[in-house]
Formats: structure tokens, C-alpha cells, sequence
């Protein structure tokens, strides 16, 4: 098995002097290729934090993080952001299409943002919006979509540039049941491939069942990291 | 990535039309208000760019060209004397009092040209001979002088037409074009010694030497002989007299200061419009922002995104600013002879100033957007 992301004892606080709140107190986890990753606990667990810290959005205070083999921790700013232009897709959970872009040009930015051109990116970003069921609806706006549109249209950009490594924060949150599901479909079928990864932050029980293993987390640390069995983590089954 | 962040801008209309109208305001006050200051300055040197001589001699104290004091006519002798000179002549001017034929008074400005070489002659006859100045009585208008010596109901004066100066008769044997003078009158030319007929009697008559340098000596080396060997009078080069006049303008009348102030707030207005429009639009656009710095843009590529963005709107701005104080250019030359300047350099300035808001605006947004953590999107 191998591993897409190991994170391994990842300190993180926020906030200076007493009122510095620490987020993340030694949490640990290793996310192999080919699965689809939960993360789950309750509000404030750290959730986001670690998957800010796994993106490399955010850097940690102490720990190392590795992700497709970089060790992220040791990389330049500039290094890293470049890395995650190429190898990371992210899926926001309130998708964060730009308003005044159509659907092609939304889902063609990783692209362009890889020195692509703008003909060879609009092209791949119709394909691709395609594979995610929305057809003929390129020129259209986000605003003139429903939110479970809005969320494939956010999936065909974060899978555009073809990225090894998918992250989604709470991609279900701002959808009813019916398109939840649907939406965890497509990322399911996403994280089919032997080589990428999907890691989906959320605490929307409904989607434990597409899980191939799921991460528990608790006051800052990973309580425990296991392949999902008949859909539940293993706190939850008892 | 450029033709998106334009879509970005442009998509939200509101704030698109916000900054393009504060950049247009901008430039169209500060373009309309330079060329009206210009033209203005422009005015003030009239006799110089009417006139049209190397070197200027005028009484010692004259600071400036339209305060001309009077010279003894042997001034002009002294001047002729001088090593390094290589001809000098009388000139004579004036604002006197025509006489039109409805019985109204019009001041006029006589211009006395030496009759022999005619030297500070119109530069443009319209119609009409230069040469007939010489006849008896005859004179050269100017362009201005068509609306002005016209009288209410009748028709332009023409060539052949008569009017009085000073109860001699005046006829119009040619029109040309001058530029126009600081206080609005027309420019009369007649020769120098017709001009002190029309002029009242004094003891002193000559307005001023006009020379040229001798052959091998610059303007400037005449000008100092001059000003060595003729005490009581004072040597200018044109450039000289004209630089000078312009900053006695300045010091002596609130005109600078009044345009200088329509000037900067032009500038202020375009910073505080355009600065806090762009930064409003970045802030509403921060979570966007924030999300493509998370799919891996850098500082420098939002940076150049917004720069772009500006900048776009900042040349869309500039263009229809100064689009709209050409207009008001042309719309106030069709009504008369306003004093607007447009030189290029003018034009060059208000764009680069109009990049400098565009930069200054960016600039505040550059540093929110350098500071955004990527990780903002990942927070609710």
C-alpha cells in the first residue's frame, strides 16, 4: 500500500500569550493512494487545521508532513505553493467558483495557473466538466446553477489538472441528501484510481458509507485511523 | 490568466463603473484643468510667439513681456552699436482704442513693425498681402479681430474694411492668424512709424529693440554684449523671456495656485475613488483570492492579476478623460479662442499620473492580498 500523505506528530496553535489556542497537539496520519479518506470528529476537533497543514496552506508549528513523497515541511513557500499548483486539487465547501467566470473558465483555472494555454485549458475544463454531468452547460454562470452543480462544477476543476492528491472540506455540508450522495459518487469514483487520493474533511454522517477508511479526531489529535468498516469509524460502531 | 482577472473585474459592474468613473474623472479634470492652465500660460507669452525674435531689448526694469516700458527711439541705435549684433529694429506695442463704424470703442493691440524688413511680422496671412502693410493707414488683423472689432449685427470686418484709431482712419489690407493674448485682444500690425501715428503722443515711443545675433555668436553670447555695453536696458533671449514671464505669472497671481489646487484634488479624487473601489472589490473577492492562492498561485502571479486589472481600467479611464477634455477643446474652440493647451506632454503626464493612482490603488490591495494565508478557504 502506498502512502499518499504522512503527517506525523503535527503541532499547530494559534494566537500569541494566553489567549494562544492550540488547534493541533501531536496529531498523526497516513492516507494511502487509491482511497478515499475521511476525516470526522466534532466542531474544533482540528480538523481543517490538519488538512490546511496536509495542503499546504497552512504550516505547522511542529511535525513533518509528507505528501506524494515531498516533504512539504522542508520546502521553500514558494516551493510548495508550486507544488500544490501541480499535484493538489481541493474541492471548498462553499465550492468558491468565481461569480462572474462561466463554468469552463471556473473549471479552467488550475490550468492556466500550470502555464497551460488558454484554448488547450478551455477545452479540458469542457471535457472534463462533461465527466461530471454537467454537458453543454459551459457558458453557463455559477449562479445560474443548483448547489449540487455548483459542487461538480468545483470537482471538474479541482480533477482537471489531473492532481494525485484531492482535497475536499466538507463538500456536502451546503448540499441536500440526494445531491450529497451523488456528489460523494463522483468523489468515490475519483479516489478509484491507484494513484491519487482523496482526503474529504467533514462531520456529515451521511457520507461515512463511501468511505474506504476513516480518521478520527479529538481535541487536536487523531484518535485513531482505520479502513471504514460497514461504514461507521470504529468509535461510532462501539 | 490575465483575461480572467479582467473578467473578474468587469463582471462586477458596479465596481467596474465605480473605479472607470473615478479614473475618468480623474483624468478629465486633471487633463481639462492643465490645458486650461496652459493655455492660459500660453497667453501670457503672445507677444513672444506673435513677434518672433532671437533676442529682446526692453527697459532695464521690465520683468516681464506684457509690461513693456517705454525706450527712447535712439535706444535703438545703442543696441545697433553693439559688437555681436547683426541688425536690430524698433517695435512698437500698445493697447490702444479703435474706433468701429457703429461709434463703439474696441481696445486693440498695436503691434509697430519696422517698415524696411518687417521683422516680428504675422507668421500666417489668412488673406490679403503682407506687403500692403506699408501703403498708408494700413494695418493687419488678426483672426480675433473678426469677432471682436465686428460691429453687433453686421458682418466680420473683411479686407478693404476701415475702422479708427485713436481718430485715424485704419484700413484692413490683410487678416492673419496670431495667438491669442492674455487679456483677450485683438492683435492690430501696422509699421512701426504708422503705429506712432495711431499712438497718442509721448516722450518716449519704442516698446522695445528687436536683434539678432551676429553670424558665429549664439543669442545668448549677444545678449550678454548687451547687457555689458548698454546700461539702462536689458537683453533677453526669447527662451529667456518667455521662461520668466511664465514664472512672474506664477508668482505674482493666484492663477497657479487656483489651478493647482482643481489639479491635485483631480489627484485625490482618483486615489480616494479609484484606491477604495479596487480595495473593495479585492475584499469582496478575498475568499476567491484566497482560494487560488490555494490552487497554487503565487504572490507575484495575484500581484500581476491586480496590476492588470487596475491598470486596465486605469487606461480605459485615461482614454475617456482625456477623449472628453479634447471634446470640451474643440466644443470651446468652436465658441471662440479658448485657452486650452494640449501638448503632448501634457497628455504623457496625465497618463503616467493616472498609472501612479492605478499603482498606488493596486498597491494597498498587493499587500491585503500578500498577506491572505491560502488557508482562508478552508475556514467558514
Amino acid at each position: 500500500m502506498s502512502i499518499a500523505v504522512h503527517a506525523s506528530q503535527i503541532t499547530k496553535g494559534f494566537g500569541k500569550g494566553a489567549a494562544r489556542t492550540m488547534a493541533l497537539k501531536g496529531a498523526s496520519l497516513d492516507a494511502p493512494l487509491g482511497e478515499l479518506q475521511l476525516i470526522v470528529g466534532p466542531s474544533g476537533c482540528g480538523k481543517t487545521t490538519l488538512l490546511s497543514i496536509i495542503a499546504g496552506t497552512l504550516i505547522p508549528d511542529e511535525g513533518t508532513v509528507e505528501v506524494l513523497g515531498e516533504i512539504l515541511t522542508t520546502l521553500s513557500q514558494s516551493k510548495v505553493t508550486a507544488f500544490r499548483r501541480r499535484n493538489i486539487g481541493f474541492i471548498f465547501q462553499q465550492f468558491n467558483l468565481i461569480p462572474t467566470l462561466n463554468l469552463i473558465e471556473n473549471a479552467s483555472v488550475p490550468l492556466l495557473l500550470n502555464g497551460i494555454s488558454r484554448h488547450q485549458a478551455e477545452r479540458a475544463a469542457e471535457a472534463m466538466l462533461d465527466q461530471v454531468g454537467l454537458s453543454g452547460r459551459g457558458r453557463h454562470y455559477p449562479r445560474q446553477l443548483s448547489g449540487g452543480q455548483q459542487q461538480r462544477v468545483a470537482i471538474a476543476r479541482a480533477l482537471v489538472h489531473n492532481p494525485r492528491l484531492v482535497i475536499c472540506d466538507e463538500p456536502t455540508s451546503a448540499l441536500d441528501r440526494e445531491t450529497g450522495h451523488q456528489v460523494m459518487d463522483l468523489l468515490k469514483e475519483v479516489a478509484r484510481a491507484p494513484d491519487r487520493s482523496v482526503i474529504v474533511v467533514t462531520h456529515d454522517p451521511r457520507v461515512y458509507d463511501f468511505a474506504d477508511r476513516i480518521a478520527e479526531m479529538e481535541d487536536g489529535r487523531v484518535l485513531s485511523n482505520q479502513p471504514a468498516s460497514h461504514g461507521q469509524p470504529l468509535a461510532m460502531t462501539g | 490568466m490575465f483575461h480572467l482577472a479582467l473578467k473578474m473585474l468587469v463582471g462586477d459592474r458596479a465596481k467596474f463603473l465605480m473605479l472607470l468613473g473615478g479614473l475618468f474623472f480623474a483624468a478629465l479634470l486633471m487633463t481639462q484643468q492643465c490645458a486650461v492652465f496652459f493655455g492660459l500660460l500660453s497667453w501670457t507669452t503672445s507677444h513672444l510667439s506673435n513677434i518672433r525674435s532671437k533676442i529682446w531689448v526692453v527697459e532695464a526694469k521690465v520683468e516681464q513681456v506684457n509690461e513693456l516700458k517705454p525706450l527712447r527711439d535712439t535706444d535703438v541705435s545703442r543696441v545697433r552699436s553693439v559688437p555681436g549684433v547683426a541688425w536690430a529694429v524698433p517695435l512698437y506695442v500698445s493697447i490702444l482704442q479703435a474706433r468701429l463704424a457703429d461709434g463703439n470703442f474696441k481696445p486693440i493691440l498695436c503691434v509697430g513693425l519696422d517698415s524696411a524688413s518687417l521683422v516680428g511680422r504675422p507668421a500666417e496671412i489668412l488673406s490679403g498681402r503682407l506687403e500692403d502693410i506699408r501703403l498708408p493707414n494700413s494695418v493687419i488683423v488678426d483672426d480675433l479681430a473678426l469677432q471682436r472689432l465686428k460691429t453687433p449685427g453686421g458682418p466680420p470686418p473683411k479686407v478693404g474694411d476701415i475702422f479708427e484709431i485713436n481718430d485715424r482712419e485704419a484700413r484692413i489690407v490683410a487678416i492673419c492668424k496670431s495667438d491669442r493674448a492674455f487679456f483677450g485682444y485683438p492683435y492690430v500690425f501696422t509699421t512701426y512709424d504708422q503705429a506712432l501715428q495711431f499712438a497718442p503722443r509721448q516722450r518716449k515711443m519704442l516698446s522695445a529693440v528687436l536683434a539678432e545675433p551676429a553670424a558665429g555668436l549664439t543669442a545668448q553670447e549677444t545678449v550678454d554684449q548687451i547687457n555689458r555695453n548698454v546700461p539702462g536696458m536689458k537683453a533677453w533671449t526669447e527662451e529667456k523671456f518667455h521662461r520668466d514671464t511664465i514664472i512672474w505669472y506664477f508668482k505674482n497671481t493666484g492663477i497657479p495656485i487656483s489651478f493647482g489646487v482643481t489639479i491635485i484634488l483631480g489627484f485625490i479624487v482618483g486615489i480616494a475613488i479609484s484606491g477604495q473601489t479596487f480595495y473593495g472589490f479585492v475584499l469582496e473577492n478575498l475568499k476567491n483570492l484566497g482560494a487560488l492562492k490555494a490552487m497554487g498561485a503565487s504572490n507575484f502571479k495575484l500581484a500581476a492579476m491586480l496590476i492588470a486589472q487596475v491598470m486596465t481600467v486605469g487606461l480605459i479611464g485615461y482614454g475617456l478623460g482625456m477623449g472628453a477634455a479634447s471634446l470640451f477643446g474643440a466644443l470651446a474652440a468652436e465658441r471662440g479662442n479658448p485657452p486650452f493647451f494640449l501638448p503632448w506632454q501634457l497628455v504623457a503626464g496625465v497618463l503616467a499620473v493616472i498609472l501612479l493612482i492605478c499603482l498606488l490603488a493596486a498597491a494597498l490591495a498587493i499587500v491585503k492580498v500578500g498577506r491572505l494565508e491560502a488557508a482562508v478557504v478552508f475556514r467558514g
